[in-house]
């Protein structure tokens, strides 16, 4: 059948491998001896370390203080970024739905930071962003909003900001897109029928393109949401080492490669599969997409 | 009043394109200075000057980082489009039992965080020998090419006339001659545009890149900026980084400018059907 | 040799019977027409006949072989579709041609039998040209061309001309009747919801209802003698009146039913006195709309060339009795008993 090869493939290279994972978590492997790893239960998780005496201390993933900060981490960075996405994303749409001469090539252009890679915007970011030599800062002292440079990428407090930051900018262009389509399915005469109605432009936007809208926006929503709580690549580039921006993905990386707790770090990948997981579950029943292709266009 | 709408609605759109362009522009501008220039803020270009760029071909090791990337991003969207245009045949136009929920299979696979899989797959990869060769990342790489383009082929199959299949299957057309007299010289848009995002997707992956290549001449693009480091552990060369950056973005932002309604159209196609 | 018999045909969609017990035997060379309204189940059945839908009991006999189980390409029946299905990438030559290449034919074969056909659909100089280029008419010719092309034993044509404009159908109307006397010997089965090609093009026609057959036969057959009130009302334009008050039960029966050609009108008292409420004038005839005390419902009249007569006018319609159709309850006619008037 023309479907088998390709599941083969699919299974091979994405569900087997997470299956392993998931199994690792149980274990107590370690880099130098994958195979030798042996089912250790639930200790990675969570497990009771008895000092004796009547004292003792939770140790595993469930009682480590630096998962739970990754786990803030990251909510935090995936609520943020993505209002700000669709916020602007909403705005750059609704602009880009306006008739006006370069429209097309505003468009065109509007994907540029989207085209960019991942690793090269944090790497131009990261420079921008220089706390003695990046534009940034120059631009902020200049306008007299700051009065001494910013270690944006350094200080605990601004770094989750300039993550943030390099994500939304790279990000929104996408949610622009989506919007715009979304606007684009708005018959004109709506607006027509509105305007001869003789309503404001804002009640306009607010009872009729918004609701409209809505669909095309939450599916946005939904999947940058997913993928921000799966980030790596900005985090790792911008501001590696840095306990205010480890993400959940970072954090299992670290702990898979750099500090030689694999099973340590594949019970967080387990984890962090999890919550992706039911998130998208619930997702689903909430909408309940037709994927049989019984319903017509 | 009139006028300072207009005016506003244009200096809005002044804001956009800025903050859209403006990051790209200042890389370029640093890349054309070197030493102590780039120690100066300057807004616009004072010097143009291209030992940056000179000095990032000079150890060779980059422009064959280059071919690797090319070489990956090639294979991986050529085999997956072709298990996908088989696949997404059967998923469209062949009614069995279970199909929607392999499609919904398929698709959550697109949701699995890449961590997830990384030990796993490293494992998988170590097993096969495959580690610090190109085939590992052409292999892993499936995860997320596969579902996407199976996911927007299938969306573009479900949309061709039934009865032109229907003529193909009176006039006496086996299902893979259907596929490939009928149905592909249709889907070609199709097959561009998921091909065009699947390239720029697996031009960019950085995790896999770095977990399984171990050696220079074999790391990709991605990687081998983000690794770029100066004489010593406090020296960033700013400028040979902003070259690197700037070659191999020049050529993704020009085919996303030539190609770019396609790639709207991919894009959006997969995400609003959903 | 063509000779198509369709032997207690049924077909089901999961649990949705929408075919039942058909029982047809067509003729060589015969043109059938089946008709009947929106889903009553023909264009399933010329599906099952092509081989594109399976027939989910009975059997499917072509030529005397058994084809119940036969893939479409092997049953030597040629299909042209409501909207042509032309591969748009293709030439027009190339859409002719695609078929015969799958049945392996030799290139100087299939040249000769394109050019044939495009020959006799005085479509040649479009040979090289796309789908795109071509206009509706001509479109429509190509997908017929396509399907003379496999030189099948029967054609199937489901809906064809319903994607043409009014003038261009009845030209292709034409051309296919002309098409069916040339190619002598080939079944020709045609789905059409429109009763007027029906009645024009067809040898038998085959009233379907949904999804069993009402009545076969030739076209005044089913005019003159319905088998049912349904083929009653289906047949005929415009409609036959259909009367369930006093003149229907003065002969014993639930529906009496005459056509508007023929009832007549009259100034004097013969007939059934009325006020006319509206005309329709087309110039050739004129269907008057009559309100009476017989009928819950107007009466329409159809009178030959103009009739001065406006709406509130009196008139008193008359009808031929001897052309009058009795049905009881169930739809069923049954014989005219002696008018009681």
């Amino acid at each position: 059948m023309f479907l088998a090869p390709m599941l083969i493939v699919l299974g091979a290279v994405a569900l087997f491998p997470l299956g392993q994972t998931i199994w690792f978590g149980f274990t107590d492997a370690s880099l130098n001896n994958i195979d030798a790893a042996r089912f250790v239960g639930l200790r990675n998780y969570i497990e009771w370390l008895d000092y004796g005496n009547d004292q003792g201390e939770w140790l595993g993933l469930l009682a480590d203080d630096r998962w739970w900060r990754a786990v803030r981490n990251t909510v935090w960075f995936a609520v943020v970024s993505v209002s700000f996405e669709t916020l602007f994303g909403l705005i750059i749409a609704l602009v880009l739905n306006a008739k006006f001469p370069g429209r097309a090539v505003v468009r065109t252009l509007v994907l540029v930071p989207w085209a960019i890679p991942t690793v090269v915007s944090a790497k131009m970011w990261g420079w921008m962003l220089h706390d003695q030599f990046g534009i940034i800062n120059d631009m902020l002292i200049k306008l007299g909003l700051i009065a001494t440079p910013i270690a944006w990428t350094a200080s605990a407090d601004t770094a989750m900001a300039a993550v943030m930051m390099v994500d939304i900018w790279k990000t929104t262009p996408f949610m622009a897109l989506l919007i715009l389509a979304g606007l684009q399915m708005i018959p004109d005469d709506i607006y027509e029928a509105a305007r001869l109605d003789g309503i404001n432009p804002v009640r306009v936007f607010r009872k009729v393109t918004l609701p409209l809208v809505m669909p095309a926006l939450l599916v946005g929503v939904v999947f940058r949401g997913l993928d921000a709580l799966r980030v790596f690549d900005i985090v790792y580039v911008l501001t590696p080492n840095t306990d205010a921006t480890r993400t959940m993905s970072v954090y299992a990386r670290e702990n898979l490669f750099d500090y030689d707790k694999f099973a340590y770090g594949s019970a967080a990948s387990t984890l962090l599969f999890l919550i992706v997981a039911l998130i998208t579950i619930g997702f689903i029943y909430l909408t309940r997409m037709d994927l049989e292709g019984k319903e017509t266009d | 009043m009139r006028i300072a709408k207009i005016a506003g609605f244009y200096a809005l759109v002044a804001i956009i394109l800025a903050q859209a362009l403006f990051p790209f522009y200042y890389a370029v501008l640093t890349s054309l200075e070197s030493g102590q220039a780039i120690f100066d803020v300057n807004y616009l270009p004072k010097v143009i000057d291209l030992s940056n760029y000179r000095a990032a071909f000079e150890d060779g090791v980059f422009g064959r980082q280059i071919l690797n990337s090319v070489f990956v991003s090639t294979v991986v969207v050529i085999v997956s489009l072709g298990f996908a245009v088989t696949a997404s045949y059967a998923l469209a136009r062949v009614p069995f039992r279970g199909r929607g929920k392999i499609l919904l299979l398929i698709l959550s696979v697109s949701m699995f965080p890449q961590i997830a899989v990384l030990s796993g797959l490293f494992a998988l990869i170590r097993a096969m020998g495959l580690f610090n060769s190109l085939w590992s990342l052409v292999f892993s790489y499936m995860i997320f090419t596969l579902p996407f383009t199976v996911w927007v082929l299938t969306t573009f199959m479900r949309k061709l006339p039934k009865e032109i299949e229907e003529a193909a299957i009176m006039d006496g057309a086996a299902p893979l001659t259907i596929i490939r007299r009928v149905f592909l010289p249709l889907l070609w848009p199709a097959l561009v545009t998921t091909g065009l995002l699947a390239f720029i997707h697996a031009w960019n992956e950085f995790l896999f890149a770095l977990t399984f290549m171990s050696t220079d001449t074999q790391r990709t693009v991605p990687v081998a900026i983000a690794l770029i480091s100066g004489a010593s552990e406090f020296e960033i060369p700013w400028g040979s980084i902003m070259a690197a950056s700037v070659i191999v973005t020049l050529p993704l932002i020009a085919l996303v400018l030539v190609f770019q309604r396609k790639i709207i159209s991919g894009l959006t196609a997969g995400a609003v059907k959903g | 040799m063509a000779k198509v018999e369709l032997n207690q045909i049924c077909k089901s969609f999961g649990k949705a019977r929408v075919v039942t017990d058909v029982d047809l035997s067509l003729e060589k060379g015969e043109f059938v027409v089946f008709v009947g309204p929106s889903g009553c189940g023909k264009s399933t059945l010329l599906r099952m006949i092509a081989g594109l839908e399976d027939i989910t009991s009975g059997k499917l006999r072509i030529g005397g072989e058994d084809m119940t189980e036969a893939l479409p390409a092997a049953r030597g029946v040629s299909m042209v579709f409501q909207s042509y299905a032309l591969y748009p990438h293709m030439t027009v030559r190339e859409n002719m041609s695609f078929g015969l290449e799958q049945a392996k034919l030799a290139r100087s074969e299939i040249a000769a039998r394109v050019e044939d056909a495009a020959r006799m659909l005085k479509i040649e100089d479009l040979l090289e040209r796309k789908p795109r280029a071509l206009s509706g008419g001509q479109r429509q010719r190509v997908a017929i061309g396509r399907a003379i092309t496999r030189k099948p034993r029967v054609f199937l044509f489901d809906e064809p001309l319903s994607n043409l404009d009014a003038a261009l159908r009845g030209e292709t109307r034409v051309e296919i009747a002309r098409l069916h006397a040339r190619l002598a010997g080939t079944t020709m089965i045609y789905v059409t919801h429109d009763q007027v090609e029906a009645m024009t093009l067809a040898d038998r026609i085959v009233v379907l209802n949904g999804g069993h057959v009402e009545q076969v036969g030739t076209p005044l057959d089913l005019y003159e003698r319905p088998a049912s009130r349904f083929v009653a009302g289906f047949i005929g334009s415009p409609r036959m009146n259909f009367i369930a008050g006093e003149p229907a039960a003065a002969r014993g029966a639930a529906e009496y039913g005459i056509r508007p050609e023929h009832l007549s009108l009259s100034s004097e008292g013969r007939g059934w006195p009325g006020r006319v409420l509206l005309t329709e004038d087309l110039g050739s005839d004129t269907y008057v709309h009559v309100e009476t005390a017989q009928s819950e419902t107007p009466l329409v009249v159809r009178t030959p060339g103009q009739m001065r007569i406006g709406a509130g006018d009196t008139v008193c319609v008359a009808p031929d009795e001897s052309r009058a159709h009795l049905f009881d309850a169930e739809g069923r006619p049954f014989a005219r008993a002696p008018e009681a008037e």
